[in-house]
């Protein structure tokens, strides 16, 4: 099974590039380069360790200057990630890791920014600078390791855990409802939308490359495994024997098919328009009575600028127990960054002009109205 | 009747209150009535005083909205106590502030607001105004005007095809008018004002200037007025002056100190009362590099702030009370990552929602200790509306210099009260140097198995000025001095996390130092004590200068000796502080809070500092505060309680 994004659009057609400004560097680099002398003191078997290694090994091809990217993280297993990148980081304050690094991509148009967080530091403590960084379209990248539950504080249920959880604070089950991340963002009108799974090394990294290469702000759902606290959350879409009917690939242009293939190597599932609902359903594919024909499936277009047939696939992921999820970019549209705007507004206004500063500084608290003692 | 049968008296000083409803336009009128006097060249201070609903139910009590202006031929710190002359649009205006009038004082009546209705809303029985000619009725004893100051206006604008209500609108230009010519007010800075703010719309644009001639003119023709006053200008130290709110002043410093120490201003702010005027002020600012950045909420608006300035801004949020204490612990994490951050706490009556539009000084405690585990802030507090320039300034070199957060506080009172300001020299201004690390700072050296070593460079982002314990400030950007930063503890020196007990204490520890040292740079207190024999020492901080400096004078002026100072820097203190407090027998700290900053000098001084406080919204008054400091002075010399004469200090003065 290949879940292979389309490159060639990417980045999205028109507009800048995410790293357009950022300086580059002719000197060849690796990961080790981008390798921090921090000990990694995540619990054996976290689906950080994958994480981390895929973005070490992936942050070379960007050929960025090291010293011009950085790495703003909240609080969580998951925000530890800046201490073992040798790049700038700052591990921050719980939630609140999109709004320093807001502050960082609006005032510096030459850094690549990233944001790395969880489910409970994103979702719950922090959901109000989430949804509004993606309101405002940030020029950053923001990773959100799923892992469905709160590691670092010992297994409580998270805003992404199914309802009926038992943990230590819900020991008769959870009644929340859970947040679907994909849903929430697109309901935020993010730009970029996309999930993908720790454990996919060269989906991650294609995902990654069309993050960065996005300009505006990028929400990555990354599916992590936590071993210790809801070992297995993820099993379905990992399993051998089940992945092929839980992972719905998502490729811009092509339908959407899944399923286990048949012996002729033809997709047996799809995502159809559903005109009953007016959202989507998963059909089955084939000549047979009630199958849809390849050419009856719902063809996967990112770059649409509404967002509800998105959302309307985002609502394919279980809610409960992960059966079934679309994986790959919900959405990827061109709309003008804040950062950039306020940029050029501050060059509208004559930030960069070559008057002395101290005079206009004179002009400015002298102001019109004035008498003079002598 | 020409003007020359006009009478003409000179005054010292003169208070004047606008009052009217919260859509009269009372501030607007205060306003130009202020720019009036300042180009004048009379001294003066404001008190605008309105409420936190935009508009209040109209002809209520609730809904009045005043403008105070004192203006002098001599130096003044105080809005005054108690107004000579009150200008009252309604019912309401009159009964809301009748009470702070002294016998004698002049009160002109818009007569047409006194319908039924109107009398009702206010709480009037019967109408006053009726009353005037019975003893001991309510404005027995008072100079009243009653004109039909809407009438007039309204038959005066008749001729620009107005709606009659945006004709009466005009009214508050009759008022200004009248007033202008009762105080011989220029004229040419309000037409000139009228005609560029009204500019889009002829009719009432002509109609505003008509009823501010008509205004003058009511005053010079009519016989309701007889006597006319002038206030010669004050004496001032040469310069070039104009009028400023404290808000505005500190949104200049806040761009002067972008200017002085070459880095981009960036503003994280949300809105809120009374601090929202910095915000709007610094968004027109935007060619000085300035960028304001209006968060969804306070903790995004600090957090966006810190985000600039690890990246190399002055990174600045600006807010009141409760925007403090949602930000708090953020500003716990620029302690902890010793950024330099400025948090500008323009103080509002509290607790919670409080009193949006009233002033307090009641954050001092919250500024000085409201943030878990040990987290030094230093603090600077303004004295004055022009002061607020200064202290934004004093502010940023302090969170530049040493790498940390620094607390702004200013208050209510300053932020919408104004003063003459004499404009600074921009060339006199300090200049900061960011100072950024633009190299490694630390040589590592490694020893392989077969001894042969190792050097290597790195940079450490907790390595310390010796002089101010700083820490480097590298910026992204900056190669080979990449380095992770956060807000879990520091290992001293090479800043990686470390849970190490005898780190922490020495992190702890240092932190605190660094912020104590900040006293090595601050200049020796100012301690006025003209006759040199003062036993008492009045000690204030923030906008209660105007009002101690003046009671201190009521003081002096009765013929007693007293001392005062005035401290800017609450975080840390000056180091002569205790040394000066240990000079006095007895030490008065009046404060708009319940003894905050008592409980601080007490702690650190075991001082025995006397109290005066006064948590009603307003600003201290003059006469009260003369009463307070002479009996202080009287018990510190000896003086019997009834040899003690204050009358001189306490007086109301009326000049009608």
């Amino acid at each position: 099974m290949t879940l292979t994004s389309n490159r060639a659009d990417l980045p999205t057609p028109g507009l800048r590039s995410g790293t357009e400004s950022v300086p580059t560097t002719d000197q060849p680099q690796t990961g080790k380069d981008f390798t921090s002398d921090q000990e990694v003191r995540w619990c054996p078997g976290c689906g950080d360790y994958a994480v981390l290694k895929a973005v070490q090994s992936f942050l070379p091809d960007l050929g960025l200057r090291r010293e011009n990217i950085v790495f703003v993280s909240g609080i969580g297993c998951s925000s530890r990630f800046p201490y073992y990148l040798d790049t700038y980081g700052m591990h921050s304050i719980h939630g609140r890791a999109p709004s320093i690094a807001t502050g960082i991509a609006t005032a510096r148009e030459d850094l690549s920014v990233w944001v790395v967080t969880g489910d409970g530091d994103a979702l719950s403590i922090g959901g109000n600078h989430l949804i509004h960084a993606l309101r405002r379209n940030v020029n950053m990248t923001i990773l959100l390791f799923n892992n469905r539950i709160y590691g670092l504080t010992k297994g409580q249920y998270s805003p992404t855990s199914e309802a009926g959880k038992v943990t230590k604070s819900t020991p008769m089950g959870s009644v929340d409802h859970p947040f679907n991340p994909v849903s929430l963002a697109l309901g935020a009108e993010a730009s970029f939308v996309a999930r993908t799974i720790d454990s996919d090394r060269k989906h991650l990294t294609e995902v990654l490359a069309a993050a960065a290469a996005h300009r505006g702000t990028s929400l990555v759902e990354i599916y992590q495994n936590c071993p210790i606290f809801n070992d297995g959350a993820f099993d379905a879409i990992k399993d051998r024997d089940t992945k092929a009917d839980a992972i719905i690939p998502l490729v811009h242009g092509e339908p959407i098919t899944f399923g286990v293939p048949t012996e002729d190597g033809r997709a047996t599932k799809g995502v159809a328009h559903d005109p009953a609902t007016g959202g989507v359903r998963v059909v089955e594919v084939g000549d047979g009575e009630g199958q849809l024909s390849e050419s009856e499936l719902l063809v996967h277009d990112a770059h649409n600028p509404d967002p509800s047939v998105a959302f309307a696939i985002s609502r394919l992921t279980d809610a409960g127990y992960l059966h079934t999820s679309p994986i790959g970019i919900f959405r990827q549209v061109e709309r003008a960054t804040y950062d950039d705007e306020a940029r050029a507004q501050l060059a509208t206004a004559g930030a960069s002009s070559d008057a002395d500063p101290a005079e206009r500084l004179s002009a400015l608290i002298t102001g019109a109205d004035t008498w003079t003692v002598v | 009747m020409s003007e020359n049968t006009k009478q003409v008296k000179q005054l010292d000083r003169v208070i004047i209150r606008f009052a009217g409803d919260s859509g009269d336009g009372m501030q607007l009128t205060g306003d130009r009535f202020t720019a009036e006097s300042a180009s004048f060249g009379n001294d003066l201070v404001t008190l605008p005083n309105f409420p936190a609903e935009i508009r209040a139910p109209q002809g209520t009590l609730p809904g009045v909205s005043s403008f105070q202006v004192h203006f002098a031929d001599h130096d003044i710190l105080t809005p005054g106590d108690a107004p000579d002359v009150l200008v009252a649009m309604n019912p309401a205006a009159l009964k809301a502030n009748l009470g702070d009038l002294p016998k004698g004082a002049t009160i002109i009546v818009d007569t047409h607001d006194f319908s039924a209705r109107n009398l009702t809303k206010a709480g009037y029985d019967a109408n006053p105004l009726d009353l005037l000619e019975t003893p001991g009725s309510e404005l027995d004893g008072f100079n009243v005007h009653p004109v039909d100051l809407t009438g007039i206006t309204v038959g005066a604008v008749k001729e620009f095809g107005l709606s009659r209500k945006d004709a009466a609108r005009a009214k508050n230009m009759f008022a200004l008018g009248l007033l202008s010519w009762m105080y011989g007010r220029p004229t040419e800075g309000t037409e000139t004002f009228l005609a560029r703010k009204f500019a889009k719309d002829a009719a009432v644009r002509d109609a505003n200037l008509t009823a501010f001639r008509a205004g003058w003119n009511f005053g010079e023709t009519t016989e309701t007025f007889v006597v006319r006053y002038e206030v010669k200008p004050a004496p001032m130290s040469a310069g070039t002056y104009r009028n400023i709110t404290g808000n505005l002043a500190l949104s200049y410093g806040l761009v002067a100190a972008g200017v002085q120490s070459g880095l981009p201003l960036f503003l994280g702010s949300y809105p809120i009362t009374p601090a929202s005027d910095i915000l709007h002020e610094l968004s027109k600012h935007k060619g000085f590099g300035v960028t304001t950045f209006q968060a969804e909420d306070e903790i995004a608006g600090v957090g966006a702030a810190i985000g600039a300035s690890f990246s190399g801004a002055l990174g600045v949020t600006t807010t009141s009370g409760p925007g403090v204490a949602l930000k708090s612990e953020a500003i716990g994490l620029a302690v902890m990552t010793e950024l330099p951050l400025l948090v500008v706490d323009v103080q509002r009556g509290g607790p919670s929602t409080g009193l949006p539009t009233k002033t307090e000084q009641a954050d001092l405690l919250q500024a000085m200790f409201g943030r878990n585990g040990e987290a030094p802030v230093p603090i600077v507090a303004p004295q004055s509306p022009g002061d607020c320039f200064d202290a934004a300034i004093e502010a940023a070199r302090i969170a530049i210099t040493y790498r940390t957060p620094v607390m702004l506080l200013s208050d209510g009172y300053l932020a919408n009260g104004s003063e003459p300001w004499r404009i600074p020299e921009v060339a006199d201004l300090p200049v900061i140097d960011p100072a950024f690390a633009t190299a490694t700072n630390h040589t590592s050296t490694s020893t392989a198995k077969d001894g042969t070593v190792t050097e290597t460079e790195e940079f450490w982002p907790y390595l310390r000025d010796e002089e101010t314990l700083a820490r480097p400030w590298a910026v992204p950007g900056t190669a080979g001095l990449e380095h992770r930063i956060g807000g879990l503890e520091k290992g001293e020196g090479h800043g990686n996390i470390s849970y190490d007990p005898a780190n922490h204490e020495l992190m702890v520890r240092t932190r605190q130092a660094k912020v104590d040292r900040i006293a090595d740079s601050l200049p020796p207190l100012e301690v006025d004590d003209p006759s040199g024999r003062a036993k008492v020492l009045v000690l204030g901080w923030g906008s209660t200068y105007g009002p101690i400096g003046a009671g201190v004078r009521r003081v002096r002026r009765a013929g007693y000796d007293v001392a005062q100072t005035h401290l800017r820097h609450l975080n840390p203190f000056p180091k002569d502080l205790g040394e000066i407090l240990a000079r006095y027998d007895k030490v008065l700290v009046p404060e708009m809070n319940l003894g905050q900053l008592s409980m601080l000098l007490r702690a650190k001084y075991l001082v025995d500092a006397v109290g005066h406080h006064q948590v009603n919204g307003m600003p201290l008054k003059a006469a009260e505060l003369a009463q307070v400091i002479g009996e202080l002075v009287a018990e510190a010399e000896g003086i019997p309680a009834d040899q003690l004469d204050l009358s001189v200090a306490t007086s109301q003065e009326v000049h009608q």
